[in-house]
């Protein structure tokens, strides 16, 4: 690369809406991976996990252990991360929610226990990855560059792609798969799904277990992209409930909606806004609390009571 | 044995046990210094590398028998308390400080932190080293906090004015997280621009603490095609993904910093696009690094199973307090006695090679003493590692 020194800052291009369109598109991939694993759990469970920004971190880090420093390929590190989130979350559920809700009539008891898990994965990440932000090694080099008017690292269409096909592919799974189907029993109705001779507390366990699956393996693909850092886990969980908001807790489809609409929000919002100081997280916000007391079900929810 | 005979017993054994080994009761005196930072959340490395910085080199006095102020020496003891960079903890860190009887706090990391904990500081006689830059806290009638560093107002012009002579820098663009401290610096920095004559093409761009993603963001920015892009008051978590975006957006300027970064962090996050990269840094490029630095490094390593490049920055203010003490002891207990230290106080400088000195600095920037002269050194990323750019010191 030319080192750089004056002179040399000639941006060339004059990008439009095209830009826009594709950053919308990218991030709005990332950011429905993220809410689909909330979403999962809240429409199985009514369970808000608070933790699932630690998990996406923690599935961040565990990629970062495997790829970043023993070197393996990345494939492998991504599926240990699935596998270590997949196991944490079934046991969480199996031995930590499970007797909560079994045992308490107040919703507010799994509300709290997510919220105490959530301090201590941040404390967990902390001790055992340290406090410094990591990294890893491009999976691709290179930038894609359309005549300046879409100008797009190949690592992050890679992602978006990869992210695009893991959606697909849970929704087939959730579609078709007789695992899938139980699933969807069980979040449409718990208590005929039991009628119907489905183990509720296994596929409770299951879901839970799936839901963070899915946030860690969002980690373990943007930390080719992002980084990752103990600090993360909070924002990235209010994110993931702002999605799930405005598509509809506990529907999928809401969720990839709802991350889609995010995604575009943002880079519409930072690429016309911008001039005006950072007010687009501020409209976002203002517009949510509009549309929820619109429509507190969000897009696809069913109205609630 | 019945009960009177086993407490005879058992008390003439403890007066003969205290008889025979009086040594062994005298601890020897421990002085407490405190720090309060943020030591959790993605600021954590900034206070982190604050506290394990004072604890490698109390670990490290005490394992060479202690310090010795007067007649006395001292066991260090590091007291720390994480507050998470809010500034209610900050309070309450400090409080905790002034209830332990400890005189000597390193921190807060940040500005509000800093303001905050000032009133509790002033009541209870204690001074304090902030990383904070607000020249309120330095400037009469406030006297009980000294700046740990080089302050982003002094670093910038001597930047700046280094880029548009040797580099030809003519435009700048300003980056800014939208928190207190970077964008006062952002403020700072766009002041120190002008001054000297540069254009600024743009200031308004700022970003959430917690953005990951920063091409929706600098996108617009590289539209006005700075010659240089200054990341004001970015965190060591967030300035690989602003290098590479700038990069991979294909912005071939310079991009510079006026706080200290991780090369190890830029080189995962950035790789080879970070070359290039300028920020602040302290005493360990090979350049200027003494023996005792190096020695500082392994211990640090030891301790911790990895070396944090901002403790080169923050390796100083342990020893400033405890060297300033041991030019006059009456200070252990009387904050007083060690203002009157500050304006003639100067010692050796054990961590950079030659004859550099540690004395007190400020009169320009606060018209007080109230800063540790630590050496402004502008390092450059090149391969993973820092070089030094060129060095200067600031007032």
């Amino acid at each position: 690369m030319t080192p750089p020194s004056a002179g040399y800052g000639r941006i060339k291009h004059e990008s439009g809406m095209e830009q826009i369109l594709a950053n919308g598109i990218y991030l709005g991939a990332q950011y429905a991976m993220i809410a689909l694993g909330l979403t999962l759990i809240f429409a199985l469970m009514n369970v808000l996990n608070f933790a699932h920004g630690q998990m996406y971190v923690l599935g961040g880090f565990v990629t970062y252990t495997f790829y970043g420093q023993l070197g393996w390929p990345f494939a492998f590190a991504l599926l240990m991360s699935c596998i270590t989130l997949a196991v944490l979350g079934a046991l969480i559920e199996k031995y930590l929610f499970a007797p909560v809700i079994k045992r308490s009539s107040r919703e507010e008891s799994t509300m709290l226990l997510a919220a105490g898990l959530a301090f201590l994965f941040d404390s967990l990440i902390l001790l055992l990855f340290g406090e410094k932000q990591r990294g890893v090694p491009k999976l691709v080099d290179g930038v894609f560059n359309w005549d300046f008017r879409v100008i797009m690292p190949y690592d992050r269409i890679l992602i978006c792609v990869l992210a695009i096909i893991s959606i697909v592919t849970f929704i087939l799974f959730m579609q078709y798969s007789k695992t899938g189907r139980a699933l969807r029993a069980l979040a449409q109705d718990r208590s005929a799904a039991q009628l119907m001779g489905v183990n509720v507390d296994r596929y409770s366990m299951v879901g839970f277990a799936l839901g963070a699956m899915l946030a860690g393996l969002v980690g373990g693909l943007l930390v080719t992209i992002t980084g990752v850092n103990l600090g993360m886990g909070g924002p990235t969980s209010i994110q993931a409930f702002i999605m799930v908001m405005i598509g509809g807790a506990g529907v999928i489809s809401g969720a990839i909606a709802g991350g889609i609409i995010l995604g575009f929000l943002e880079a519409i919002g930072l690429a016309v806004l911008s001039q005006y100081g950072d007010i687009t997280y501020l409209l976002i916000f203002v517009s949510l609390m509009i549309f929820l007391a619109v429509r507190p079900q969000g897009l696809m929810g069913k109205p609630w009571g | 044995m019945n009960r009177r005979t086993l407490f005879k017993a058992s008390a003439a054994l403890a007066i003969a046990l205290s008889l025979q080994v009086p040594n062994a009761w005298a601890a020897p005196p421990v002085l407490k210094i405190g720090f309060v930072g943020v030591t959790s959340g993605p600021a954590a490395a900034w206070g982190i590398s604050n506290q394990r910085s004072m604890e490698t080199r109390a670990a490290w006095i005490n394992e060479t028998g202690g310090y010795t102020i007067g007649d006395t020496t001292y066991e260090i003891e590091i007291v720390s308390f994480d507050d998470q960079k809010d500034p209610k903890r900050a309070i309450a860190g400090m409080e905790k400080m002034a209830q332990e009887g400890i005189h000597y706090v390193v921190g807060p990391n940040v500005d509000d932190g800093a303001a905050a904990v000032r009133p509790v500081a002033e009541k209870n006689g204690i001074m304090y080293f902030p990383y904070a830059f607000p020249k309120e806290l330095y400037t009469a009638p406030a006297s009980n906090a000294i700046l740990g560093m080089v302050a982003n107002y002094q670093s910038g012009p001597a930047i700046y004015k280094y880029l548009r002579d040797e580099k030809g820098v003519k435009t700048v663009a300003f980056v800014a997280a939208n928190e207190s401290d970077p964008l006062s610096q952002r403020e700072g920095g766009v002041a120190a621009a002008k001054a000297l004559g540069l254009e600024v093409v743009s200031d308004n761009a700022t970003y959430q603490v917690n953005t990951t993603d920063f091409m929706p963001l600098l996108t617009p920015v590289m539209r006005t095609r700075p010659d240089l892009l200054v990341l004001s008051g970015v965190s060591p978590a967030n300035a690989p993904q602003l290098v590479r975006s700038a990069r991979e957006l294909g912005f071939e300027g310079i991009i510079s910093t006026e706080t200290a970064q991780d090369a190890k962090v830029l080189r995962e996050g950035a790789g080879d696009l970070a070359n290039g990269f300028i920020s602040v840094g302290g005493a360990s490029t090979p350049e200027i690094a003494s023996d005792a630095m190096k020695e500082f490094v392994d211990r640090y390593i030891k301790m911790f199973g990895e070396y944090n490049d901002e403790s080169n920055t923050k390796v100083y203010a342990l020893e400033y307090i405890l060297e300033t003490l041991k030019a006059n002891p009456a200070a252990v207990d009387d904050v007083e006695e060690f203002k009157k230290t500050i304006d003639t106080f100067e010692a050796p400088n054990p961590y950079m090679k030659g004859d550099a000195k540690l004395r007190y600095v400020g009169m320009t920037s606060f018209g007080q003493k109230r800063q540790l002269a630590v050496p402004l050194v502008v390092n450059v990323y090149r391969d993973g590692e820092f070089e030094t750019l060129f060095i200067a010191e600031v007032d």
